[in-house]
């Protein structure tokens, strides 16, 4: 057995390269923020060691309890609006052809853009005098302004990060409607199937995959989101769109108060990790059960 | 170039896929491994590609020991039953891919791909694309491209389930020509018994991750070790009825009711006493015929006749047994009528009760 | 149950009209399928079979023709209008159903009420040995299990006319492709539906259909009860492409009124006399039989291999020239022959594709 464990070795020295870079990159700075969140740091030289004070304190913030709240409300929101609208568009996108491939680099242009310049187009053509979309709205005497009220503010930013992100979804489904082969159209005509019949029985499950991926992704995506709704309202007006990302940003780095803040990044890192993982297990139970049948 | 393995087994975890067995490849013959779908085939010819390393045993060449040697550093070709090509590449260079790889001459080059081609009747098609030929073509360029490396050792994994009936048919009389002229060591894994049977050389049995049984093609098929090797050799499966040997009266009893004169070889081989065997009956000796002295005969409903041009298989439900009959020419008979099989005693196998060998018909 | 009639069909995939008869994928064919029969559609790949199948099901829509379900032109209705089933090569289940679901499912589509469906989707399931797992769901199952759901959905209806097979043993195991072939029988016998059956295995063609289709390069080439095809073949495709191994055509001269290999005449079923000097003698290697002598109809051969297949032998033998086959009882009776005897009434004489009657 000695062969096998020469193999092995090799194996090491062609990781150590990406172990150096990632512990430089990730579990370094990760490890700091450990160390932030149990200490509170009076100045340079003086840290004192707290415990879980710091936990216990972010646990009773009541601001930070408004974030967490909007937040969860923007990705539910965002997730019930992407995935239905990104498997519509995907049906009804062409599936052969030079017209498919258009169809394909039209949808895939607002991933392209910078995150910072979404936010940056969406500010400038939601504003009533020098954009598109707000001079139209006013025209039509809807009163809209995303920098003054709430809820004008929201829908931007929601109507935003649809456009930003629906494609991913409309991606990921083109590709799962693809790989259902053809017979299935074709027993289905057979059966007498109606189009909802079709979709509901053999488009559907098919993609469920497919749907688990693109929700994993986007639910983890948008609980994180930071540049594109800072750039468009800062934040505001007051704190109606000031997400969780932005919040702590601003406890940290603006109130420099670094305990409470790397405490709750730690939470906020454990509740991302915990529904990555539920969802991710749903993925693999699909898998199997997919596999298994087709045997 | 022979090859030995010796006391080779595969574990994946706790699951054992492959219990300790010793096998010899030898060259100039087929070695054919033969096994019902996860029976270990595939597992044992990855070993011996080197794909995989043994959880214990070693593999011998010659004087060199090549257990753990990685895959690229052998002298091994692999066909599969999924027909792989390079699909960019043409009929041409696909063959000419494992010599341009071992860096040799142009001029060389030529000639050898032009000398296989010619052989696997190829010539024609050299320019085409992998996608534009058919899948027997698809498969006969993968094993030229699996020639033309010259390997000690070839590896074929069901090369031909996944063509036509007639297909395969065809393509197996020569792959048995192409085999004969090679001095490579060939290695061929089916789950057909009649490949095995029209390809011949040596056959080794395996069942559930066991060796059963190795040998000379006809030897193993006439002189099964067992009778889970019997089974294993026999499509359609081998009709396998329970019986007692009353030695004092020299008669055997089939659980069935009939009862008939032991053979003369059972007869000599258990004396006096009396004992449960089970009898083997091969679906050929069964006929719709009487056989004549030392003949026998099973009564039962037919449950379909499977007609395969050249012969016809019958199935009859004899009691609580269903027996497979395998009778020449083209018999149409109807669903739930009554049928009479005959079978001669001299044609019988028998079997202890824990499968070891007691007799056999006489060759 | 519907008695399908092809006038003239024919169709092509290419654009434009073809100009040789390589480019119909389906050469013109004028036939006529019982109410009620079995058929097998029998040819390599690429012999236009599928084509076929699909036209009748209305999955295509030929080139050129008209088919008629019962005296009604049904050419350009679509399948799920032409009362017929199909089961593909692949098996095709709703997964998100039951199997009783799945069976159910083309009657709701068709407005039966849930009592009424309910009742037939159980009828159904108990002729197919469903029964135990109708309200397990249908995703999880074994590839003949989920063929006979398929199979289900189309015996559901009751008003199907005819059900299509498209090779729908290829993906099943061996030892269970048996059981399902008698269920095929039993459900023909009891049903009396026409069933149309795609393969390219000669077993399965010859154990499931009354009347075979034999087809190469787009075109009917035969088409017969399995004896007839293999006592009798018409065409040299059918004598090579039925049989394991196919028929011996040996080359052969005409001349004085005779068939004759070498310096042998020959005696054959044919009667009639052929147009051209060059012939064969066609002969299927299990009604040779081995000699050691020379004798009427007894041709010399040289033994060139045998294989042993354990209840019999294969010889591989040159006969004037010409490679032939035979099965011996006996790898024995290779040893000794010197001709072989080629029975009259079992050879025919063959032109350069036609049997000469």
């Amino acid at each position: 057995m000695s062969t096998s464990r020469t193999v092995n070795q090799k194996a090491w020295f062609m990781v150590l390269p990406v172990l150096v870079s990632v512990a430089f990159s990730a579990i370094i700075p990760l490890m700091t923020v450990v160390n932030y969140s149990v200490q509170d740091i009076l100045g340079p030289d003086q840290r004192v060691f707290v415990g879980m004070e710091w936990f216990r304190t972010v646990m009773r913030d009541s601001e930070l309890h408004a974030a967490l709240y909007r937040q969860l409300l923007f990705s539910i929101a965002v997730l019930v609006v992407e995935i239905p609208l990104g498997v519509l568009v995907a049906m009804a996108m062409p599936r052969a052809g030079w017209r498919a491939s258009l169809a394909l680099v039209l949808i895939a242009m607002p991933l392209l853009i910078p995150w910072n310049v979404v936010g940056t187009i969406w500010q400038i053509y939601a504003r009533e005098d020098i954009g598109l979309l707000g001079h139209v709205l006013g025209i039509l005497g809807v009163s809209y302004n995303y920098a003054q009220n709430s809820f004008d503010a929201w829908l931007t930013v929601l109507v935003m990060d649809v456009w930003h992100w629906t494609p991913l979804v409309v991606l990921l489904a083109y590709a799962g409607l693809q790989s259902i082969p053809d017979v299935y159209y074709q027993a289905a005509r057979i059966d007498g199937a109606s189009r909802w019949a079709v979709f509901r029985h053999v488009q559907l499950p098919r993609l469920r995959g497919v749907l688990l991926i693109a929700l994993l992704l986007r639910f983890m995506d948008s609980f994180m989101i930071y540049t594109e709704p800072f750039v468009l309202t800062g934040g505001g007006p007051g704190t109606a769109t000031t997400f969780l990302s932005q919040y702590l940003t601003q406890k940290a780095v603006g109130q420099f108060d670094l305990g409470p803040a790397a405490a709750f990044s730690l939470v906020y890192f454990l509740i991302i990790l915990l529904c990555c993982f539920v969802l991710y297990n749903l993925v693999r139970a699909d898998d199997h059960d997919g596999a298994g049948g087709q045997r | 170039m022979t090859f030995w393995l010796k006391g080779i087994g595969f574990r994946r975890g706790k699951e054992i896929l492959l219990h300790p067995l010793d096998l010899e490849l030898r060259p100039g013959v087929p070695n054919v491994l033969l096994g019902a779908a996860g029976a270990g085939k595939t597992t044992l010819l990855r070993l011996m590609a080197g794909l995989e390393v043994p959880s214990e045993g070693r593999i011998l060449s010659g004087a060199s020991d090549l257990t753990g040697v990685p895959v690229r550093r052998r002298s091994v070709a692999m066909v599969y039953q999924q027909f792989i090509n390079y699909p960019s590449m043409t009929v041409f260079e696909n063959i000419a891919s494992p010599l341009r790889v071992a860096g040799q001459g142009e001029a060389r080059i030529r000639e050898r791909v032009r000398e296989i081609a010619e052989v696997l009747r190829l010539t024609p098609l050299l320019a085409r694309m992998p996608s534009e030929l058919s899948g027997g073509q698809q498969q006969r360029t993968a094993l030229a491209r699996a020639l033309a490396r010259e390997a000690d050792l070839l590896l074929l994994d069901e090369p031909l389930a996944n063509l036509d009936y007639k297909l395969r048919e065809e393509l197996r009389e020569e792959l048995g020509q192409v085999f004969a002229r090679q001095r490579t060591t060939v290695v061929y894994a089916t789950t057909e018994p009649m490949e095995a049977l029209q390809l011949g050389g040596v056959a080794t049995v395996l069942d559930a991750g066991r060796l059963l049984q190795t040998g000379e093609v006809a030897q193993v098929f006439s002189r099964p070790s067992s009778l889970a090797a019997a089974r294993a050799f026999s499509d359609p499966p081998i009709n396998v009825l329970p019986a007692v040997w009353r030695g004092a009266s020299r008669l055997l009893h089939l659980a069935t009711g009939t009862t008939l004169p032991g053979p003369h070889a059972l007869a000599s081989r258990l004396g006096d006493q009396e004992l449960s065997i089970q009898v083997g009956i091969r679906p050929q000796q069964l006929g719709l015929a009487p056989k004549g002295a030392g003949g026998f005969a099973l009564e039962g409903i037919v449950e379909l006749a499977e007609i395969s041009g050249s012969d016809t298989y019958v199935h009859v439900r004899h009691g609580e047994h269903l027996l497979v009959a395998q009778v020449p020419g083209v018999h149409r008979l109807p669903l739930e009528s009554r049928c009479t099989l005959h079978a001669d005693a001299a044609g019988l196998f028998g079997f202890a009760a824990d499968g070891q060998p007691l007799f056999a018909p006489d060759r | 149950m519907a008695r399908i009639e092809f006038i003239d069909v024919a169709h092509t995939y290419a654009n434009g009209t073809p100009a040789a008869d390589s480019d119909w994928a389906l050469q013109p064919m004028t036939m006529t399928w019982d109410d009620g029969g079995a058929y097998a559609l029998l040819g390599p790949s690429g012999c236009g079979k599928s084509t076929l199948l699909n036209i009748i099901s209305g999955l295509v829509k030929p080139t050129r023709g008209r088919i008629l379900f019962d005296g009604r032109d049904v050419t350009h209705a679509p399948p799920e209008l032409r009362n017929i089933a199909q089961v593909f090569q692949f098996p095709v289940i709703y997964d998100s159903l039951s199997v009783r679901g799945n069976l159910e499912f083309p009657l709701r589509n068709r407005g039966w009420k849930t009592a009424e469906a309910r009742r037939r989707a159980e009828q159904i399931a108990q002729l197919l040995e469903l029964t135990a797992d109708l309200d397990r769901p249908a995703r999880g199952l074994g590839a003949d299990m989920k063929q006979k759901i398929s199979l289900g959905r189309g015996l559901v209806r009751t008003d199907v006319a005819a059900v299509l097979f498209d090779e729908p043993l290829t993906v099943i195991d061996p030892h269970l492709k048996w059981l399902l072939r008698r269920k095929l029988k039993q459900i023909h016998q009891e049903l009396k539906l026409s069933l149309i059956y795609v393969t390219h295995d000669q077993t399965e063609a010859m154990t499931f259909a009354d009347r075979v289709v034999v087809m190469s390069h787009g075109r009917v080439v035969q088409e017969a009860t399995p004896e007839e095809l293999f006592e009798r073949p018409a065409h040299r495709f059918v004598g090579y492409f039925i049989g394991s191994p196919g028929m011996n055509f040996i080359p052969a001269q005409w001349r004085e009124g005779s068939a004759w290999v070498g310096d042998v005449p020959i005696t054959t079923q044919s009667r009639a006399d052929p147009d051209a000097a060059d012939i064969a003698v066609g002969v299927r290697p299990e009604r040779l039989e081995a000699r050691t002598a020379a004798g009427p109809n007894s041709v010399p051969a040289r033994v060139l291999a045998v294989r042993d297949l354990g209840t019999h032998a294969m010889c591989t033998l040159d006969v004037d020239g010409a490679r032939v086959r035979a099965r011996l009882p006996d790898v024995a009776d290779a040893a000794a022959l010197t001709h072989l005897f080629i029975p009259p009434e079992r050879s025919a004489l063959y032109a350069v594709e036609w049997r000469l009657p």
